[in-house]
Formats: structure tokens, C-alpha cells, sequence
């Protein structure tokens, strides 16, 4: 489901294995590593002008549209085109945008009369906190539930699995209002609103969105490292290694684990990507003031310069996370350097 | 005494042993919502927006027969009519990125030159923008409402499809029936759209129904924040949004229900979907 994962496979480039015995391994992961970066840049840039240039789509005056929902009183409508230099043509309005992105300039927010870039990082250590929180129970209950479904056989697999593929089918949103109904409301043990004090009060406050906000991957972390590892347990040299006397616990550590990593690793592009865009309607349901409720704010008062940099902020981290995910692979599993070569 | 002769079974049986019980109860529940969501103006038993304060918050049974809300409105009534909200956006999105990406597809996948290439880019930049995502710009752009979100996931699902699409018929290109039928002549568009796309409907098929659920979800989602159906409308995402008061308050009934068709619905889309690209896998291997 990565962007990654569907590139085309190239045709095999005749005299590729025997440029490779020439010049040796050493050239290769150089290569491999340019490329990416490259498909990175472009991708990057490509996702740039699609975002700037979405503005076009709306018709009418530019002005206008920016300052829908305030007064458009002369001097104001003089400030938008101003600010983003709407009286200049359509390029050097976009070489604009883009030189201020990449030095830190991200324009002025309507609403908050602050620049862009200063609203965003007094949002952003809440949504990394989230993340990470997710991101945590995502690893622990995902591998854990996945290796538990896999080791077990019959009953026990077939109740995890069913419960995976119903948790997996609950909407974050849904899953909110769920683990406040049952956890808040019910139990009372955990708050439903606000991000509390910081330390362990930030934590205690994070749990429930954490946990609505992963349950989707919690279930597809589990269901990969499931399947992932029950086709390793059935190779041979998971056979060998049982056969040399080593304990359960290490083989499925050491062979079957490790080996499955590939899948998994896999997934936590898509992963991150959704974690930030959902991160928009769970910080809005728990109070939380991060980038998610900043841009479901800024969508609500109409404040399109901030909206434009939380787009590119969230394409951006997707890219990212592909990339580095592409890139640490061949560390896992040094086929994956040479087949994207010659698949 | 028993014969062991197979015999194909007669009539619906047939149909019986072609899906497991499980898809078969997912299609029953799928069938029960759209039928119950379709017909809502003829079944429900209340008006879904008429007020009784009189009656608010009350127990399911008696008059009303899962309860009303904070408002006293009729909770089933609310469900049978938001569904044909919450299943309508949907459905266009699917059938519109089925469509669009079936076509595009088609034309990477069979294209070996450069147009292959830049379309294949085109569906990667696409994977990029999360639908969700791509739904919320839109609706910056276009405003609140089904409209901005319908458009933008649309388009934002037909990389699913097309990337699919594209590696199906880049199989279907070297197989003999196609060759054949080169060699014998056939012009191109009706090879393509005669005989290699019907071969793609199953595969298709299967992937698109289970956007279905992705894209209710999130559709939902977007109305739960408020971005999405506006009031006086109402569909499953916005109900939930609107007993979170009552729900705060111990009442837990009115935000239960709406939650419950939306995770039966994604559950029994996601237990056909993935029925039925069990099969078709199993068919090809």
C-alpha cells in the first residue's frame, strides 16, 4: 500500500550483473542510496505544486477567497495580495511560497495574526507526543498480539484474529468515543479531555487518544507480523534451528522474528502518514491542542495559509518515513538492494 | 445406501457452498442497513428531526424502539435516514475511482512507453497525499459539505485501483489469448475494453469493495469533526458528534447505536472484500 511498494519493477538492464562483478558491491548501495534521495526530492516537489497550486482550483478573486469570512475592507484585501504577492504571476508566487518554506518563512496565519511557523511549533511537541504514544502501544500490542496469534494454533488464533479484524474495522473516531464511554465515563480512570501537566500527568492524559488513535494499525501490525511470521515458521532453516536444540523463545527472537521484519517495517510508512491525519479528528474529540486540531481550526476559520503548511508538513513526513523505511531494508535484508536492481 | 456420485447442487445451495458462512452473514448485514437506510422514508417509524422534549433520552423499547436523543428525536429513525447519507458518499467514490481508475489503468498498463512510466509516477505522487488528508484541502477550498470531500477521495482512491489495475493487465498483455487475437487483427480498444477488462472485474471488484469501508469511515470521521454533512442533514458521523453531551453525562445509548453501524458495516464490507479476493487468488494460483 506504500508508494514504494508498487513501483513498477524495472526490466533487468542487460550487462547489469556483469557491471556489477566488475566494479564490485561497494558501488551499489551508493546508487541505491542517490536514487532514493532523488525520488525523494522529486516526489517532494511535485507534492509542492500540487499543494500551492490547489489554490487555483477555486475560481474567482484570489483576494477573496483568502479572506472569506472577514471584512473585505480595502486595506485588507491590499495586505492579502501583499502577503502573497497575489499581483505577481502564478510562478513567482510559487518560487515565492516555496523559497520562504525552505528558509523557514511560511507566511502569516489570519487567524492567530503570528507566522505560520510559530503556531505550528508551539502545536507540534503535543501531536509528537501522541504519535510516539501511539506509535508505542502500536509496536508492544501489534507484535505481541501478532507473535501470541501466530505460536498458538487453533482456538487461540482464530479469537485473536476475529478480534483483530473487528478491531481493525473501528474508525479512530469511533474507537474515541468507545474508550471514553467504557475508560472516562464508566471507570473513571482515565480523563477524556485535555492534555494535562506534563511528565507522567501528560501521559496519563494521552493514553485513551493514544490507544484510539493506533487501534486500525494496533490490528494491522498484528495481522502483518501474523501472517509474516507464520510463513517463517514453515521455512527450513527455522526447522534447523529447532532441530539444534535452541529454545522456543530464541529461535522465534533470532529466526522467525527477525526474518519477518521486512513486512512490518514495510507498513510503518503508511503508518506514520495516517497516524498524523487522524491525529486531526482524535486531538479535536480529546481536547488536545495539537497540529491535527490546528488544522481542523484553521479548515473551520477559514485560514488557508496554515492549512497549505499542514498539508505539506503531513505529505512530507509520509515521504520521509518511505524513504528512510527504503533505505533501512537492505539493512534487515541485504536482498532488497540488489533486487530493486534487478527484480 | 448413499451414492458417491458429485453432483452439482441444485439451485441455491449451489451458491451456499461459494461463500463461507461468515461472508454470508456479512452480506445479510450489509443488505439489512441498505435496505432499512434505502426505504428509511417509508419505514421509519418517527420523523428523524422532529423534537420532543418530552421525551428525551429515553430507554430503548416501548414507543421508541432504540431510544431518542438528547433532543427526543427517534435514535432509529435518525440511523435509518443518516444512512442514506452515510452510504451515499460512498458509493459515488467508489464507483468513481473505479471507473476513472480502471480507465487510467488500462492505458498505463497496456502503454509500454513513456505514458506507462509517468502515469505509474502519477498514481505514486497520488499514494503520497492520504486520502483523508487530500479531503481536508479540499474542503479549505470548496467548503463544508459532502461535495469537497466526495471529490477529493474520489481521486485520492483511484491510485488503489489503477496501480492494480496496471500490474493485472501488464500480466494480461503476454498471456496467448491476447496475442492471439493481436496476430489475428482485433483492433486494440476492443481487445482491451472486450476481453482483457472483464478479466480484471473480480480482482477490481474486490479491492473497491473494500475502500467502501475506508472511505465510509472517513467520510463519517470528517462529519464527526464538522467538516462533513452539515445540519440540518445528518448522517452517522455527525449523530455520534452530537451525543458526545449526553454521552459525557452517563448516557451512553444515543452515541452506541451510530457507532454500531458504522463498525458492522466497515466489518462486513472488509469479511466480503476480502472473501472475495480469497477466491479470485485462489482461482489464479
Amino acid at each position: 500500500m506504500t508508494a514504494t511498494d508498487h513501483v513498477q519493477a524495472p526490466a533487468p538492464a542487460p550487462g547489469a550483473p556483469s557491471r556489477r562483478r566488475e566494479k564490485g558491491q561497494a558501488a551499489r548501495p551508493a546508487m541505491y542510496i542517490a536514487k532514493k534521495v532523488l525520488a525523494l526530492v522529486v516526489t517532494l516537489f511535485v507534492a509542492s505544486l500540487a499543494v500551492f497550486f490547489s489554490r487555483f482550483l477555486v475560481p474567482g478573486d484570489p483576494a477573496r477567497f483568502l479572506l472569506r469570512g472577514r471584512s473585505p475592507k480595502p486595506e485588507a484585501l491590499e495586505e492579502i495580495t501583499r502577503q502573497f504577492g497575489l499581483d505577481k504571476p502564478a510562478w513567482e508566487q510559487y518560487l515565492n511560497w516555496l523559497g520562504g518554506i525552505l528558509q523557514g518563512d511560511w507566511g502569516r496565519s489570519l487567524t492567530y495574526r503570528q507566522d505560520v511557523s510559530d503556531v505550528l511549533l508551539g502545536r507540534l511537541p503535543t501531536t509528537l507526543q501522541l504519535v510516539a504514544l501511539a506509535a508505542v502501544f502500536i509496536t508492544v500490542l501489534g507484535l505481541f498480539a501478532g507473535i501470541v496469534a501466530s505460536l498458538n494454533k487453533g482456538f487461540g488464533d482464530r479469537f485473536i484474529l476475529i478480534t483483530l479484524t473487528a478491531a481493525g474495522a473501528v474508525p479512530p473516531f469511533v474507537a474515541a468515543i468507545a474508550l471514553v464511554a467504557l475508560f472516562s465515563v464508566g471507570l473513571g480512570w482515565f480523563p477524556s479531555f485535555g492534555s494535562g501537566d506534563g511528565g507522567w500527568d501528560r501521559i496519563w492524559h494521552l493514553t485513551l487518544p493514544a490507544l484510539a488513535l493506533g487501534i486500525t494499525y494496533i490490528a494491522m501490525v498484528a495481522r502483518v507480523t501474523r501472517s509474516s511470521m507464520n510463513e517463517q515458521l514453515l521455512r527450513e532453516h527455522v526447522e534447523v534451528a529447532t532441530s539444534r536444540g535452541l529454545t522456543r523463545g530464541s529461535v522465534v527472537a533470532r529466526h522467525v522474528l527477525r526474518n519477518a521484519m521486512g513486512p512490518i517495517l514495510t507498513v510503518s510508512g503508511v503508518l506514520v502518514a495516517g497516524l498524523l491525519v487522524s491525529s486531526a479528528i482524535i486531538e479535536r474529540t480529546f481536547g488536545l491542542s495539537g497540529i491535527g486540531q490546528l488544522l481542523v481550526q484553521s479548515i473551520d476559520r477559514l485560514d488557508f495559509g496554515v492549512v497549505q503548511a499542514i498539508v505539506m508538513v503531513v505529505v512530507a513526513a509520509f515521504v520521509l518515513v518511505n524513504t528512510v523505511v527504503d533505505l533501512v531494508q537492505p539493512l534487515i535484508d541485504p536482498r532488497i538492494a540488489a533486487g530493486t536492481e534487478s527484480r | 445406501m448413499t451414492l458417491a456420485i458429485q453432483l452439482p447442487q441444485a439451485g441455491l445451495r449451489r451458491y451456499g457452498s461459494l461463500l463461507s458462512p461468515m461472508a454470508w452473514g456479512a452480506l445479510a448485514v450489509a443488505a439489512v442497513v441498505v435496505l432499512l437506510s434505502l426505504f428509511a422514508p417509508v419505514l421509519a417509524p418517527y420523523d428523524p428531526d422532529y423534537v420532543d422534549l418530552n421525551n428525551v433520552l429515553a430507554g430503548p423499547g416501548g414507543q421508541h424502539l432504540l431510544g431518542t436523543d438528547a433532543l427526543g428525536r427517534d435514535l432509529l429513525s435518525r440511523l435509518m435516514h443518516g444512512g442514506r447519507t452515510s452510504l451515499l458518499g460512498p458509493t459515488i467514490v467508489v464507483i468513481g475511482s473505479t471507473v476513472l481508475g480502471l480507465l487510467l489503468g488500462l492505458v498505463a498498463g497496456w502503454s509500454e512507453g513513456w505514458l506507462g512510466k509517468v502515469l505509474g509516477r502519477l498514481f505514486d505522487l497520488l499514494f503520497a497525499f492520504p486520502a483523508l488528508l487530500m479531503a481536508m484541502l479540499a474542503i479549505a477550498l470548496f467548503g463544508k459539505g459532502l461535495f469537497a470531500p466526495i471529490l477529493a477521495m474520489t481521486i485520492a482512491y483511484v491510485p488503489y485501483v489503477a496501480r492494480l489495475a496496471q500490474s493485472l493487465v501488464v500480466a494480461e498483455r503476454s498471456r496467448p489469448y491476447v496475442q492471439a487475437y493481436r496476430v489475428l487483427g482485433f483492433r486494440t480498444p476492443w481487445v482491451v475494453l472486450g476481453r482483457v477488462l472483464p478479466n480484471l472485474i473480480p480482482t477490481v471488484g474486490a479491492q473497491s469493495t473494500l475502500n467502501f469501508g475506508y472511505v465510509l469511515a472517513d467520510l463519517a470521521a470528517l462529519s464527526f469533526i464538522g467538516l462533513g454533512v452539515q445540519p440540518p442533514t445528518s448522517d452517522w458521523g455527525a449523530m455520534i458528534e452530537e451525543s458526545r453531551g449526553a454521552l459525557l453525562g452517563g448516557y451512553i445509548l444515543p452515541a452506541f447505536w451510530p457507532a454500531l453501524v458504522v463498525v458492522l458495516v466497515v466489518v462486513a464490507v472488509n469479511v466480503i472484500g476480502e472473501e472475495l479476493s480469497d477466491r479470485i487468488g485462489g482461482k489464479l494460483s
